[in-house]
């Protein structure tokens, strides 16, 4: 077990590092969209480069989260599961479910 | 209602034909006269009477491995549909399957349905669903179990008792916002296919998702289904078996007969009465009057198939 503590050590000295460096920088705020009735609510959103999306799906049914440039996809997401994205560059992301293609929403990324 | 009835055509005017499609969606029975379709009656009446031809059978959406609400147990209820193959009078010929035949694509899924679906002792001629292609390689997991000798993304055709029959793939490549796709690489296969067809033919065409539109703000139907449909204009007796909707639903279009069938799993509600599609929970004593399999029989000298919808139990 002793060699397990310098490693915690540094760790914990690097995730000081990060939240350090994420405070400098006013890092974006998480953005969570659910999936719920075969609709991405928020359907459209803006937010500013940097920010982590993570989408939840709440129906009974999976669904995807495809790009429309491909610049992301998710796997298939049954029940509860997640998918999760950094958007670092700005610009606007069309995407859609892949298994729904009905199913589309808009995300406006400012620098 | 005697077999004789049955034959006769245009023995029901519209608005007759509008009455029973309101009676559709509670599992009452469908056969089809003259082109028109018309209620048959219970189970017991439909299959008293004696088929004459050759019947095949359609399953659809069995969605093996949900176990959510709207049926814990969809393996449970395939199994029963399977089990009331056995108890038809005349046995059919093959099975189709419409797609969905798995929930999310895995290994266990599709060992499970094909360990129950072959119990029924019938070969049987799959298309995917939406459902069926969740692997990480888009459907290769599909292709490489029920995919042998297709084409494409899977598609095919073949010939039965004078009738041919054609598998489409409308789940795959689609587009944001749209619907359905068969895409121009299937869709120059089936004008190919039909070259040098008689129009006498009896064509039946199944793909999961309906090839007509169904409903719009729900994606049921498919972008270049009508392209699909224009290459079949011309033959006089056109059958087209879908599923995806978990429902029957069935309209008649010169010589076209689209008709979607029920799936063994969860029913899915009318179209715009939700505020989306997705399994649809009903009291468990009703879940067995919305699931089932469509069996559908070709008669000689009949211009159109009789279409006969089974519930896994009577109304």
């Amino acid at each position: 077990m002793s060699f397990l503590f310098p490693r915690r050590a540094a760790a914990g000295v690097a995730l000081a590092l990060l939240v350090g460096l994420g405070a400098a920088r006013a890092a974006p705020q998480p953005v969570t969209i659910k999936i719920d009735n075969f609709t991405f609510s928020p359907a459209e959103i803006t937010v500013p480069a940097g920010t982590t999306v993570t989408w939840t799906n709440g129906d009974d049914i999976p669904h995807t989260v495809v790009a429309t440039d491909k610049s992301f996809r998710s796997k298939a997401l049954d029940t509860g599961d997640s998918f999760t994205t950094t958007l670092a560059k700005p610009g606007t992301f069309q995407y859609f479910c892949s298994l729904h293609p009905h199913m589309t929403g808009r995300i406006t990324v400012t620098p | 209602m005697g077999h004789d009835e049955r034959d006769q055509p245009g023995g029901i005017d519209r608005r007759g034909a509008l009455h029973c499609m309101v009676w559709a969606g509670t599992g009452v029975l469908w056969g089809l006269s003259g082109g028109v379709p018309r209620s048959l009656g219970m189970v017991g009446e439909a299959m008293a009477a004696e088929p004459s031809g050759f019947t095949f059978l359609q399953l659809s959406d069995s969605h093996v491995g949900f176990d959510k609400p709207a049926n814990p147990n969809a393996l449970g209820t395939l199994q029963e549909a399977v089990t009331r193959i056995g108890t038809l009078q005349k046995k059919p010929e093959f099975l189709i399957h419409t797609g969905d035949i798995s929930h999310l694509s895995k290994p266990k899924e599709f060992d499970d349905a094909d360990q129950v679906i072959g119990g029924a002792g019938l070969q049987v001629h799959y298309v995917p669903g939406e459902h069926d292609l969740l692997d990480d390689e888009v459907g290769k997991a599909y292709l490489d179990r029920y995919g042998r000798g297709s084409k494409g993304a899977g598609w095919y055709s073949f010939d039965s008792h004078g009738v041919h029959f054609i598998g489409l793939v409308n789940v795959v490549n689609l587009k944001a916002g749209g619907l359905g796709n068969l895409g121009d690489e299937q869709l120059e296969w089936l004008e190919d296919d039909l070259r040098g067809k008689s129009a006498s033919t009896p064509i039946v065409v199944f793909a999961h998702i309906p090839l007509w539109l169904v409903y719009q703000d729900w994606g049921w139907g498919t972008e270049d289904g009508a392209k699909a449909l224009s290459y079949l204009k011309r033959f006089g007796s056109v059958t087209v078996l879908n599923g995806h909707i978990h429902q029957i639903i069935q309209k008649v279009e010169g010589n076209v007969v689209f008709h979607t069938a029920m799936s063994t799993a969860f029913p899915q509600p009318a179209p715009g009465t939700a505020p989306s599609a997705g399994p649809m929970k009903v009291p468990d004593d009703q879940l067995r009057k919305v699931l089932g399999t469509t069996s559908i029989e070709v008669r000689h000298g009949s211009k159109h198939l009789a279409l006969t919808d089974m519930p896994l139990a009577a109304s």
